[in-house]
């Protein structure tokens, strides 16, 4: 028998067709894979972690650590998915895993025959020798081993999108407590969101037959649900699983939107990640039920009490003809009589109680144990000892084994909050530290009946609303059973034979008892040791027994030998929906240049910069290597002119009758005395006198500055400035904002760059080398009235400008330069030639200003005015940072200049050892000059400012490199600065 | 977590970027006799309590606001947040 | 009782019953030669080190918890060498072959696996730091190899190399970087101390020092006063809170660093691997977990657990990088609090107080550096002179003005 003929909540009409392990099956919609695969007398599912036993369910619900397997295929394979907790769809595949060659015959299961040489812990105590066969042998062994699931490591196909949800009370369960905690929010007009990780909202009222008021359980919690869904304040997320409670009321949860479906709708997400920002939150989990330890007793067919009374009264779905039950409390004769409502054979109740009550028409061996189990695929029968020491054998097919019930108070534990034990109810129930904003009802907080639980719920939201400032009326709430938690704790039975804690990873009392011999007793290392709790369910159904054996043992209180928190996630959530839409190349946004449609019609090659996409070079036909064409716009740019995309470099707009005074401040040279109209070199550095970021200042007007900074700190500049403006001068009247993407920039570079500006430069600007010499700046028009800034200011080492003009002239703009320019030949160029002008020049950049270096190492320490008390100026005086043989900019020529000077290259004297204690300093940047003809580099040399002429080795062990190099000045081109002032 | 703006309201805390200790508000002066000393204790010792705590946010995807925000570092609870400006100018800086 | 392959098959075929504790519970002796403050990795390494290489004795290990309930017991497990800067470089190659050696010398497996770290490259400018710096191995006596994008992928041919916003250019493999299975350090070096007479006692909070004239006496503790020649303080995480009991104020914050879990796979990754445009790091653990990590929160905690912001953050590049974990799911998460220091480096020295040393400030690079760390805090102890290879870990290096600073972000502990 499997499927019974009457009830359960599946869809009868309807047929859907399945797969598990090749094998084709029938389900209903409303089954799990699960359900049904039970209802087609399938118990076997899964092998366990490390003895590789036979496994059926132990659950009904996402806390199962059995049945796992591998759902769908290709890049939808889908590793260690409970099958407890799959929707059935139509065509969907799964198969075991874990399992080699199958899952009825797996070779691995010899670990199970040597299990006494694999007790907890035993590979911390050998393959130890030799020590290089860990690695090569004893790992890889392991590791084939070990993990469950498998992964394709294709490219996940699906899409996962991310939202942001507010609410008054977030109501976590719909079960009694967070139906009726939601429906007397949901009237009294608050904000209510109610999630739960079923598809089918009403927790155990699906998987109860009793009543509430005059109909059953299962019909009261769907009108509740459709009333709730007709409220336009509450949101209902079935299929939603609340994984985690993070600080101040925001807790994560992802919505399973197409796990249902063969694939999700085209262009549907997989599955949502909600934030979920609540004022306050009831916690309405339910509680799980927990196992009682026993040899054998984790065949497939024996499983909680609980979980065989859902399979019946929510699946119809029946393991087995006869069955037989192991409880210690009164919950385990609930099911007894359940299954026999519902035409099940129940053999007994083995009850561990001596004074168990009886029940109709069921045998109660009261005082009773099950001490063994038999079948190896399936059960067959149990041993039973009985309260008169004799043993009794009972064919059975299915265990339903009720140890208790756990509040389920994973989520209160999230922020670190520890339960308490209840003794009354023998289990741990919240404890009072909560996470903010959180309340917990229902059986969560050990409010075990369904009264309890709908009364919990709702007196819980009208509390909470109170304090919210929300008032609502006490619920119409239905009559319910109200039975009384009766039990007497009971973990494990006695014995040699293995009986299993952890199903999943395989732990069982013997490894507690080794854990406790050796010394491993606090819960912590109880559970490091043993690895119990570590597995995919996080040992909802097995920490708790685990600690029972180790109270025991230790001869202390289950209160006094403590509990480990769980942690997020609740249940385990897919990578792919954490990661919603950033991914693949929008896993970070693409900022755009002005010019970047321009020069894509040119053909550049891109290449990242931050964020910023930037024009890396612009190939010519003919030209075969990305050097020829860096070389040929270098040596355009420094023969006639040449324009370059620099709008990524920051711009800061500096306004306030303090903005001299200020920048003074910031910078560590004197920018006090800057004339109106002129421009100067400014070098900042941190607090803590290491140089922060360097460009230029730009005096537009008495109270009004234009400053640079490099591309990578544009946003770090800008916070800091905002920090000194707000926090360490806040009076000064000066105000800041920044305009990066406000103005698009070009550098014109080269002797002609002049003759091409005046072609677009409105008559009426005088821009001859008289009227706006060298580091002059000003507000003009261009192109017959644009509005436009200019500044003459040169990266390249050439006679060059940069113009800015509003971003949405910046296209237009590259394209009239080009045109003007075609007199000229201008060659448009990229970072690269931009790179290798600039080391030409020796000027540094983020290579050089790497976060270790100061200005006297960047040969700019006398700019650091003493005069004054600017940012980084005291501590950059401190003897470390000004070291006699201290790192100093250099720059280097190879011997032979064909021979490649490489950045990251170390600096050795000829001759020495390639050791740290020869290490003189290492080269920063080094290029090609076509200039020069040679490769050059610039870098940083203990005493390089007295080492002129020597010659040293730039060596690169990494990559073969070692070349000669002479040391010279950084600057190789126009070192006196003639071309910039032509 | 959640920044209650003085000025906008609640906030995301992902909105802003932490800087540190409220107390680099207190920038000696560098030009007084003693000014390393003073400036090494500034840069670089911190009380760094497990309990309340008054930190710089910088409201850099918002209004661009430094804020001092009181949280306890054990709980994560804030129970104050202020202007950095208006604690600057308390604190006796000004221009 | 060693342990071997053979006494475990003894064991297993006379039902275990010759197990015994791998370390005793003693009660606190009134006085110590040297007195442990910290049941972590760091601390219990310097005991076992004083008692087994400086032949010291009368040596505790005070724990207010359980031991290696700190960082010891909740990081991402990765060894590794590959540093820039001359201060840290060789302290960190030490380490690397003290793991080298580590399960023969205090015999117990703590599967030391050296399956190789890479570093991806991304920009040129990143190549050219990875250049300098794996040239610093080298020159250091360290292993370090330059891969080209084509030999990255030959080795993890499942990353992006197609789609991706950020493309793979390279990387820096460190061959003799790895992974080791944390808790066994802990319990590895517990062991070996225990067995050299160390005493380890846990549940025994340290709520105060006894100074006297600038002295160092001994600690107040839950348990009562216990008197030491010498205080040794490895309480990284929580150095602030323990160093003000001695009225010292430090150069570190304490922040939350995250650390994540997914589910078991079948063997996927071979080794350790770093994203270069994004915070993500991964390996796979023997159980078959990816263990994975990224940036820290970013503010000042004590609270040993994080929010989602950065978990989307580090998640979000693990997907840019390996696509394939769309699937895997994340089974758990969780904190740890790291001090972290003004330059990004640690510190292991004396205080002004005489008899009370430090060691601490270990950012999120503790774990590799446990062995060296007990090593050179017990070299310290032992002879008052810094080991060879930690003399750049001085207090007054900011004062200074010698900061080991290997990213170069200054006094801003949360970038380093």
């Amino acid at each position: 028998m499997s499927r019974l003929p009457t009830g359960g909540q599946i869809d009868r009409a309807r047929k859907i067709s399945f797969r598990f392990d090749g094998q084709y099956y029938k389900g209903h919609p409303g089954d799990t894979l699960a359900s049904a695969l039970l209802a087609n007398g399938v118990r076997l599912m899964g092998r366990s972690f490390k003895y590789h036993r036979p496994r059926g369910v132990l659950t009904a619900g996402s806390e199962e650590p059995n049945a796992l397997v591998e759902l769908r295929t290709g890049g939808r394979q889908e590793p260690n998915t409970r099958a407890t907790t799959i929707e059935l769809f139509d065509g969907l595949q799964a198969k075991s895993q874990n399992a080699w060659p199958g899952l009825k015959f797996d070779a691995l299961a010899i670990n199970d025959r040597l299990s006494n040489f694999l007790t907890a812990g035993f590979y911390y105590k050998t393959f130890m020798w030799p020590a290089a066969f860990w690695e090569k042998l004893y790992e890889p062994i392991i590791r084939r081993a070990a993990g469950l699931g498998s992964i394709t490591t294709k490219p996940d196909p699906d899409l996962y999108d991310k939202g942001f949800l507010h609410c008054d009370l977030l109501v976590i369960g719909a079960g009694p407590s967070g139906l009726a905690a939601a429906l007397t929010a949901g009237r009294a007009g608050a904000r209510v969101i109610l999630a739960d990780e079923d598809f089918r909202m009403g927790g155990r009222l699906n998987a109860e037959t009793f009543q509430l008021g005059d109909v059953a359980g299962a019909q009261w919690a769907a009108q509740a649900v459709a009333e709730l869904a007709s409220l336009p304040n509450v949101r209902l997320l079935p299929r939603t699983t609340v994984f985690g409670a993070f600080d101040h009321g925001v807790y994560g949860a992802v919505e399973r939107v197409s796990d249902h479906l063969l694939t999700p709708a085209p262009g549907k997400p997989r599955q949502i990640l909600w934030r979920i920002y609540s004022k306050r939150a009831l916690l309405c989990a339910g509680a799980i039920e927990r196992p009682i330890a026993f040899a054998n007793n984790d065949r497939p067919g024996i499983m909680t009490a609980s979980a065989l009374r859902t399979y019946v009264n929510r699946w119809a779905a029946s393991p087995a003809e006869a069955v037989a039950l192991f409880t210690n409390n009164d919950d385990g004769h609930r099911t007894a009589r359940d299954l026999v409502a519902a035409g099940v054979k129940v053999a007994a109740v083995i009850d561990t109680r001596t004074d168990a009550p009886a029940l109709q028409g069921v045998e109660v061996l009261a005082g009773a144990q099950v001490t063994d189990s038999t079948g190896r695929l399936g059960l067959k029968s149990v041993t039973v000892r009985q309260a008169n020491g004799q043993s009794r054998k009972l064919d059975v097919g299915a265990l339903g084994v009720a140890g208790g019930w756990n509040p389920n108070v994973a989520l209160t534990c999230h922020q670190r909050g520890r339960p308490v034990w209840d003794g009354a109810i023998a289990a741990f129930v919240p404890g009072a530290e909560l996470p903010q904003g959180m309340e917990v009802a229902g059986a969560a907080l050990g409010q075990f009946s369904t009264h309890a639980a709908l009364h919990g719920g709702a007196d819980g939201a009208r509390r909470i609303l109170a304090d919210i400032g929300i008032s609502a009326t006490a619920a119409d709430l239905p009559q319910a059973e109200d039975a009384p938690v009766n039990i007497t704790p009971f973990w494990h039975v006695g014995g040699t034979k293995r009986a299993w804690l952890d199903f999943q990873n395989d732990v069982t009392v013997k490894d507690v008892k080794l854990a406790h011999q050796e010394n491993f007793r606090s819960v912590e290392h109880l559970k490091r040791y043993t690895t119990l709790g570590m597995a995919t369910d996080q040992g909802k159904t097995s920490n708790m027994g685990g600690l029972a054996v180790m109270a025991e043992l230790t001869g202390q209180s289950i209160e006094a030998t403590g509990t480990t928190i769980f942690r997020p996630p609740y249940t385990p959530v897919a990578m792919g929906v954490i990661a919603g839409r950033s991914t693949g190349r929008d896993f970070k946004p693409t900022r755009l240049t002005p010019s970047h449609t321009w020069a894509t019609e040119q053909g550049a090659v891109f290449v990242e910069v931050g964020m910023w996409l930037r024009a890396q070079w612009f190939p010519q036909a003919g030209e075969k290597t990305w050097r020829e064409s860096v070389d040929r716009e270098v040596l355009a740019t420094r023969a006639s002119v040449g324009v370059c995309d620099v709008t990524t470099l920051g711009k800061i707009d500096v306004q306030g009758r303090d903005a001299a005074a200020f920048l003074n401040r910031i910078y560590c040279n004197g920018f006090a005395k800057l004339a109106v109209g002129r421009v100067r070199y400014g070098l900042m550095l941190r607090e803590d006198g290491i140089a922060m970021d360097d460009g230029t200042a730009a005096r537009l007007a008495e109270d009004h500055f234009v400053v640079t900074t490099t591309t990578a700190n544009a946003v770090p500049v800008y916070r800091h400035m905002e920090f000194a403006r707000q926090c360490l001068w806040p009076d000064m009247d000066v105000q800041l904002i920044s305009t990066t993407e406000a103005w698009a920039q070009y550098a014109i570079a080269g002797p002609n760059a002049r003759k091409l500006l005046q072609k677009i430069v409105d008559p009426g600007f005088d821009i001859s080398n008289d009227a706006f010499p060298f580091m002059a700046c000003g507000e003009i028009t261009v192109c017959g009235g644009l509005r436009a800034r200019l500044f003459r200011i040169s990266f390249s080492g050439e006679l060059a400008y940069e113009l800015a003009v509003p971003t949405r002239y910046g296209d237009a703009l590259i394209r009239r330069l080009m045109q003007a320019g075609e007199e000229f030949d201008v060659t448009p160029y990229g970072t690269e030639a931009l790179g290798v002008m600039r080391i030409e020049k020796g000027h540094a950049t983020g290579n050089e200003l790497n976060g270790t270096t100061t200005a006297r190492d960047l040969g700019m320490g006398r700019m650091v005015s003493d005069k004054k008390d600017s940012i980084g100026t005291v501590l950059s005086r401190r003897e470390g940072l000004n070291q006699p043989d201290g790192l100093r900019l250099v720059g280097f020529l190879p011997k032979n200049p064909q021979a490649r000077v490489l950045a990251g290259a170390h600096l050795l004297e000829p001759g020495a050892d390639m050791t740290a204690a020869n290490d003189l300093g290492y080269v920063t940047s080094a290029c090609y000059s076509p200039n020069l003809q040679s490769y050059i580099a610039i870098g940083f040399l203990k005493s390089g400012e007295n080492r002129m002429g020597d010659v040293l080795r730039a060596a690169s062990p990494l990559t073969g490199e070692d070349t000669e190099v002479e040391i010279v000045s950084a600057h190789f081109i126009d070192p006196e600065g003639e071309r910039l002032r032509a | 977590m959640i920044i209650n703006h003085p000025l906008l309201g609640p906030c995301d805390a992902q909105e802003f970027i932490y800087k540190g200790d409220a107390r680099l508000i207190d920038r000696p002066d560098g030009m007084i006799e003693g000014a390393e000393a003073a400036f090494f204790d500034y840069a670089y010792l911190r009380d760094n309590p497990a309990g309340q705590h008054r930190e710089l946010w910088f409201h850099e995807q918002g209004d661009r606001s430094w804020l001092v925000v009181t949280r306890n570092t054990v709980t994560h609870e804030i129970t104050h947040v202020e202007l950095a400006r208006d604690v600057a100018r308390k604190s006796g800086q000004s221009a | 009782m060693p342990y071997s392959g053979f006494r475990v098959i003894k064991e297993a075929l006379s039902g275990h019953k010759g197990w015994t504790p791998a370390w005793r519970d003693p009660e606190p002796k009134p006085h110590y030669d040297i007195i442990i403050i910290g049941g972590g990795g760091h601390g219990l390494a310097t005991a076992y080190y004083l008692a087994k290489e400086f032949s010291q004795h009368k040596i505790a290990v005070i724990e207010k918890g359980w031991i290696g309930g700190g960082n010891v017991g909740r990081n991402t497990t990765i060894i590794r060498s590959n540093y820039l800067l001359d201060g840290n470089e060789p302290f960190y190659e030490f380490s690397l072959r003290l793991w080298e050696g580590l399960e023969q010398d205090f015999n117990y497996n703590a599967m030391v696996s050296q399956r190789g770290i890479l570093n991806l490259i991304h920009s040129d400018a990143q190549r050219d730091a990875y250049i300098r710096r794996g040239n610093a191995m080298l020159l250091n006596g360290a292993d370090a190899e330059l891969l080209s994008v084509e030999q990255v992928r030959r080795e993890y041919p499942f990353l992006n190399f197609e789609d991706a916003r950020f493309p793979i250019k390279g990387g820096l493999a460190q061959r003799r970087g790895g992974t080791v299975r944390h808790d066994a350090v802990a319990w590895g070096y517990a062991r070996g101390a225990d067995s050299r007479g160390v005493d380890i006692i846990q549940n025994c909070e340290v709520t105060g020092f006894r100074i006297e004239n600038g002295q160092c006496k001994g600690v107040e503790t839950s348990r009562g006063f216990i008197g030491a020649a010498k205080v040794g303080v490895a309480v990284a995480g929580n150095s602030s809170r323990v160093m003000a009991q001695a009225g010292m104020r430090l150069p570190i914050e304490s922040h939350v660093l995250q650390a994540f879990v997914s589910e078991g796979l079948k063997p996927v990754l071979p080794g350790v691997i770093t994203f270069g445009a994004g915070h993500f790091y991964c390996s796979q653990s023997d159980k078959g977990g990816l263990v994975f990590g990224g940036d820290i929160d970013g503010y000042n905690s004590y609270a040993q657990r994080g929010n989602l912001p950065v978990v989307e953050d580090v998640i979000e590049g693990g997907m840019a990088l390996f696509p394939g974990l769309g699937r895997v799911r994340l089974l758990r998460m969780w904190g740890g609090v790291m001090d972290m220091s003004m330059d990004g480096s640690p510190i292991i020295d004396r205080t002004h107080i005489d008899g009370l040393y430090f060691n601490g400030g270990w950012c999120y690079g503790g774990f590799k550096a446990t062995p060296a760390s007990g090593w050179c805090f017990a070299h310290l102890l032992a002879t008052d002179t810094p080991h060879p290879t930690a003399t750049a870990y001085r207090f007054d290096r900011f004062e200074k003005g010698r900061m080991i600073d290997e990213k170069g972000m200054g006094a801003q502990p949360n970038l380093h």
